[in-house]
């Protein structure tokens, strides 16, 4: 067993490229929980991205227009889901799950003649000596700019939610909506906006997965990272950076896993692959026994329905 | 939203009441696949096999599938709905399909069903599966000869006998040819999540393979290693799209001329349980065209393999061989019987790493 041949500087470039679809997508997701809507269609919204992200890159060469597409592509379906939820108060839950399956088909549907297509590659962050430092230089400064934006958008939601007025009006809307329209603000307004936002970035991270990490198109190829970003958001307690933990937490485990099989190390393979499920299970246990702790951090009306006569 | 309600109802109803309409005069068989017909692996050649007894029978038979079907309870389900709804065929392709298949045919006596890759029959229920480690043999072959960094990466997905089996026959294939190859095996829990596939492809690559083997059913092994300039074989289907340079060869698995023949057979009502197992002399397994990059000696020594197979004067498990704990399996000249291949849970010396349990 010889743990030198792992490189911990391509293990940690892995690792970010493994985590970011559902760094991205989580990322999303939680801004819309915190308006308190529980979209439960993130699935659906990145495969959907994914498609509309491979279509425009292959077609137009610039994988930046082939992001740009697949936000665009995947709010455009997120509005459906606002729709249906927002203004003919249909049940969360199952709007959500509809829209995975509907994104998932619609996603094959618009595939199907782009399967075996090589999309452009990606330009990596080249500095300047900062690139070239030993160690630090492949780890820091040599990433496709996706990873650098996903954290970025990350400190800008935290940003947003924790010191705008604008984001004090979101958690107020996902904290108590009868209260909030009492105040005069548009609960329907913001909880479309923030479920569009959750959509947009669910679609970056599927394009992320089609454009840069497989980079291929094949059916059904999110393969439930959707579900893991959701799993994540609970993970992270609805706190932005948190997110980041659980992502490449999550992303961290499965490579180091593969790795360490790929060296020969005598691992028991299905109980590491088992554990990010089972910290996040741990963790929804321990919030759910401190009663106060979890009022504050989870949306007071996350999943409820929101109608002004009320 | 009560509008909405009646009217999804009533569009069920009509599209309910139409399949039965149709269940009377044709032959309804059903299909069930692990992942989507668009793998353009595993379950696409399922789908293959699929259209072309649609082609074969034309009205005489309507073919329903669902695919992307979990393995367990979820399968049961989808399985006992084409029964009800009037299926008198029902192929299920996945190895995890094997007890709920048995559950559900317990429930539907006269309804039959036919396995892929099990081992658990009925008497309506049938097993098939192809010899892939004759094809493992080949293409185990061709790695041998043409990795330089003596290393081959491995992308496994469930450890049970037919991976394990695909496992060693290209290690001692590999070996024959070159007696320092080296396999590197990861598995990976899953048979189609092209990320992950992905990452275990970067993972082997990161670790000095030079050539990549994949028992998962996406192609994204191969587009990777198309990326990092590296060498890979198709699996399941040809993939040369997905790797114009990377892709030596492939294994194509060809299921139409089984599946047409038990369609007939139950038409004509002389179906039968039992258990098939195909080869490359069969035509179930065939070997998909050379890449120019391999050498001709190397082609004309591959050939010579699959025909020697296909002629049963070669086996993929021919003696000596040994357990890899050292311990004798195979006699000089014993070839493998069926039985044990067909639960064969040991790798054989000289594979490192051990068979996760």
């Amino acid at each position: 067993m010889d743990f030198s041949s792992i490189s911990i500087v391509s293990l940690l470039a892995t690792l970010m490229v493994a985590a970011t679809p559902i760094l991205l997508a989580a990322i999303g997701e939680l801004v819309t929980e915190k308006s308190g809507v529980l979209n439960l269609g993130v699935e659906g919204m990145m495969i959907f991205g994914a498609i509309c992200g491979f279509i425009a890159a292959v077609e137009t060469g610039s994988p930046l227009i082939g992001f740009i597409a697949a936000a665009a592509g995947a709010a455009a379906l997120s509005l459906l889901f606002a729709i249906l939820t927002q203004y003919l108060l249909a049940n969360q839950v199952a709007s959500g799950l509809a829209l995975t399956l509907f994104g998932l088909g619609l996603a094959a549907l618009l595939g199907h003649k782009y399967t075996g297509i090589k999309p452009p590659s990606s330009p990596k962050l080249d500095l300047p000596i900062l690139s070239d430092l030993p160690v630090i230089g492949p780890i820091l400064f040599n990433h496709d700019y996706m990873i650098y934006f996903s954290i970025l958008l990350v400190a800008v939601v935290w940003y947003f939610l924790k010191f705008t007025r604008k984001g004090l009006v979101l958690r107020a809307v996902g904290e108590n909506h009868d209260a909030a329209h009492a105040l005069g603000y548009k609960v329907i307004r913001i909880r479309v906006l923030a479920i569009m936002f959750g959509g947009a970035c669910a679609g970056m991270g599927g394009a992320y997965l089609s454009l840069i990490r497989v980079p291929q198109w094949t059916e059904g190829m999110t393969a439930g990272a959707g579900w893991i970003a959701l799993a994540i958001v609970v993970f992270a307690s609805w706190k932005p950076w948190r997110i980041i933990l659980g992502a490449y937490l999550f992303g961290g485990v499965t490579i180091l896993q593969l790795n360490l099989q790929a060296v020969g190390v005598d691992i028991p393979v299905s109980y590491l692959s088992m554990a990010p499920y089972l910290v996040t299970i741990i963790v929804l246990v321990i919030m759910s026994a401190d009663r106060k702790r979890a009022s504050l951090n989870a949306p007071a009306s996350l999943g409820r329905i929101f109608h002004a006569s009320n | 939203m009560k509008l909405l309600k009646t009217l999804m109802a009533g569009a069920a109803l009509v599209v309910g009441l139409g399949g039965m309409a149709h269940a009377q005069d044709k032959t309804k068989i059903g299909f069930v696949y692990v992942g989507p017909v668009g793998d353009f692996g595993w379950s696409y050649e399922h789908d293959q096999g699929r259209k072309a007894v649609e082609d074969a029978f034309g009205d005489k038979v309507e073919t329903t599938f669902v695919e992307s079907v979990p393995e367990g309870a979820d399968s049961e389900r989808v399985m006992t709905q084409m029964a009800l709804s009037g299926a008198k065929l029902i192929f299920t392709t996945s190895f995890g399909y094997m007890d709920p298949t048995i559950n559900v045919a317990k429930k539907f006596p006269n309804v039959k069903f036919e396995h892929a890759t099990g081992y658990k029959q009925a008497d309506n229920v049938s097993t098939y599966s192809a010899r892939f480690y004759e094809g493992r043999s080949v293409i185990g072959h061709i790695a041998g000869n043409m990795t330089e960094s003596n290393t081959i990466g491995y992308i496994a997905s469930f450890p049970i006998p037919e991976v394990i089996r695909g496992i060693n026959a290209s290690y001692l294939a590999a070996k024959a040819v070159n007696p320092d190859v080296k396999m590197k095996i990861v598995w990976v829990y899953t048979w189609f999540d092209p990320g992950k596939e992905a990452d275990a492809a970067t993972a082997l690559i990161e670790q000095g393979a030079d050539i990549i083997m994949q028992h998962t059913d996406s192609p994204a092994a191969m587009t990777i290693a198309e990326e990092k300039g590296i060498l890979a074989f198709g699996q399941a289907s040809d993939m040369k799209q997905f790797g114009p340079n990377a892709r030596l060869s492939s294994i194509i698995d060809n299921w139409a001329p089984y599946y047409i023949e038990r369609t007939q057979a139950v038409i004509d009502g002389t179906w039968k349980s039992g258990n098939t197992w195909a080869g490359i002399k069969d035509g179930m397994v065939e070997i998909g065209e050379f890449s120019d990059k391999i050498p001709a000696d190397v082609k004309a020594s591959a050939t010579a393999l699959k025909d020697g197979i296909a002629a049963g004067t070669i086996h993929s498990f021919t003696g000596p061989i040994n357990k890899q704990d050292g311990s004798p399996w195979l006699a000089e000249g014993e070839t493998a019987d069926d039985g044990t291949l067909a639960t064969m849970n040991f790798y054989v010396e000289g594979i490192e790493g051990e068979i996760p349990q």
